[in-house]
């Protein structure tokens, strides 16, 4: 492995190294150990403490809260992709009466932490009379957080595209919104894509804060089950935090294989290789530093746009 | 502003419990996120697989399941008794830790090889390496991307709402009980985040400018 900390270890480094190892491994041991042997005196490990997640009730109760989930994440999802488009484009708009109120919009929503939204919706409009399932809540909320998230996403796309393709676009005769739809948007979601699968990520876990607006969804099913006989608290949070950590990462690998697979297209031409063939997209052993250059330069590494929400 | 200034000793403490939180939650993942990070970039292949371990679970985990682990799960260990404001600051600490730890291993390996290798080949030995070469340089474009963590753990303060912490995000159902109109008391929330939140992404860029390196 090709690292800016580190050489090609000698002897004295092997050994060094091998000691660090031994020394991790003790202290991860001791971690656990402690951890279970508090498990062990408290009775987690108890039959009865897991008693409940024997019966095939409490599992068609599981995956009816997992499709409530699903379904918030789902409609949420989209409706947040659809208004990234529409807040990306209005921001980048040459009307400056489009542009000021969307970047306002934008920037307000993305300030303002998901559940306050979700909490303003759901007791907040009732005083104006205007009352809602949870659901709505949760997907609503959703949608306006992660709708402007994404719409900072697209827009770093487009703006990270050479200037050249938006006048070439209009060199051959193309209107705005035939550059915008033929020419920079293609390019730009294609760039952004790992991205923007990422904020679907953060859509899936944040659907999680629906529970404590009372929607029934697989935290709030936890919940429930810990009154049940031998109150299964740790057992039901490992359970479901199983399930979400599963849901979580296939969205990953879909990311990672979406990433893998734009890096394979001969079409995205980011980077130039400099000297000879060494284009690091194609050998094992370029270095993680010569990958973010070349995702630097297309665009694909965002330096300022860190995790957002939950 | 009758809903403020008439509850103010509420406003106060909630207010206090957030930044409490904030703090609290951004030394712990400062410091487990540095070790996490630090681990993810060693040369010991189980360390690597310990950080690996570590960032993925925890990373996808939604923090208010995080939350429920030590609000509910805690007390039930038969540990020494903590605050649930402690214990929220041990949640948010320990999820906030993997972006740290991102953040930081990114911010390495942003830095070109032939850096060190430079620095090497004019036989400084490991520690100058990194103090005087690597991690000045590592810190400036680690600076913009942790800024943006901070920010998320802001707002991420609020999730402790859910277990009965009184902190901003929970100040509703407090005032509410006094019968103080829901909507205004939120809107009012709101603004406090924005403003919290405009506050920090100034300070980003002023450390951004401040630190900018030609490369």
């Amino acid at each position: 492995m090709t690292s800016v900390l580190y050489d090609v270890p000698g002897p004295k480094a092997i050994l060094r190294n091998r000691l660090l190892g031994v020394v991790t491994v003790l202290v991860v041991l001791a971690l656990l150990g402690f951890i279970g042997y508090r498990f062990y005196e408290s009775g987690q490990f108890d039959a009865s403490r897991w008693y409940v997640f024997t019966f095939s009730a409490v599992w068609t109760q599981i995956f009816g809260a997992l499709g409530r989930t699903l379904a918030a994440f789902a409609l949420a999802g989209l409706l947040s992709l659809m208004l990234g488009f529409v807040l990306a484009i209005g921001r980048l708009s040459d009307h400056a009466w489009v542009r000021v109120p969307v970047t306002v919009i934008t920037e307000f929503f993305r300030a303002v932490p998901v559940l306050v939204l979700m909490m303003l919706l759901y007791y907040g409009l009732p005083v104006l009379g205007v009352k809602m399932e949870p659901y709505w809540a949760v997907v609503l909320a959703l949608m306006v957080y992660n709708g402007s998230v994404l719409a900072e996403v697209l827009r770093a796309g487009i703006e990270s595209l050479p200037r050249g393709q938006k006048e070439a676009g209009f060199a051959i005769g193309l209107r705005k919104s035939g550059v915008m739809r033929l020419i920079l948007l293609p390019q730009a979601i294609r760039a952004m894509l790992p991205v923007i699968v990422a904020q679907l990520v953060v859509t899936l876990k944040d659907t999680a804060l629906g529970f404590i607006i009372t929607y029934p969804e697989l935290l709030y099913f936890a919940k429930q089950l810990t009154s049940q006989q031998g109150r299964p608290v740790l057992q039901s949070a490992f359970v479901i935090g199983g399930i979400y950590i599963v849901m979580c990462l296939i969205l990953s690998g879909v990311a990672r294989w979406l990433e893998i697979r734009t890096r394979r297209s001969p079409k995205l031409k980011g980077y130039t290789p400099d000297a000879g063939d060494r284009d690091p997209r194609l050998h094992g052993d370029g270095t993680v530093t010569e990958v973010i250059a070349m995702q630097r330069g297309s665009g694909k590494f965002d330096m300022g746009n860190g995790p957002g929400g939950v | 502003m009758d809903v403020i200034f008439g509850n103010l000793d509420l406003w106060g403490e909630a207010l206090r419990n957030t930044l409490l939180i904030f703090f609290g939650g951004a030394v712990l993942a400062l410091i487990l996120g540095f070790v996490v990070g630090a681990m993810r970039v060693a040369p010991v292949p189980i360390a690597r697989v310990v950080g690996t371990l570590y960032v993925n679970l925890i990373r996808n985990t939604p923090l208010t399941l995080v939350f429920f682990f030590f609000i509910f799960g805690y007390p039930q260990l038969g540990l020494p008794k903590l605050s649930t404001t402690v214990l929220g600051i041990l949640a948010i600490g320990i999820y906030t830790a993997t972006y740290v730890a991102e953040v930081i291993r990114a911010g390495i390996n942003t830095v070109p090889v032939g850096q060190a290798e430079a620095a090497r080949a004019i036989g400084l030995p490991f520690g100058q390496v990194m103090t005087l070469v690597i991690l000045p340089q590592a810190f400036r474009s680690v600076v913009p991307p942790m800024m943006s963590v901070f920010i998320a753990l802001l707002k991420n303060t609020t999730v402790a709402a859910g277990f009965s912490v009184l902190e901003l995000g929970a100040i509703r159902s407090f005032l509410s009980e006094r019968g103080e109109n829901a909507l205004v008391v939120l809107l009012w929330v709101a603004v406090i985040f924005v403003v919290l939140v405009l506050l920090l992404s100034w300070l980003q860029r002023y450390l951004e400018n401040k630190w900018r390196i030609a490369r």
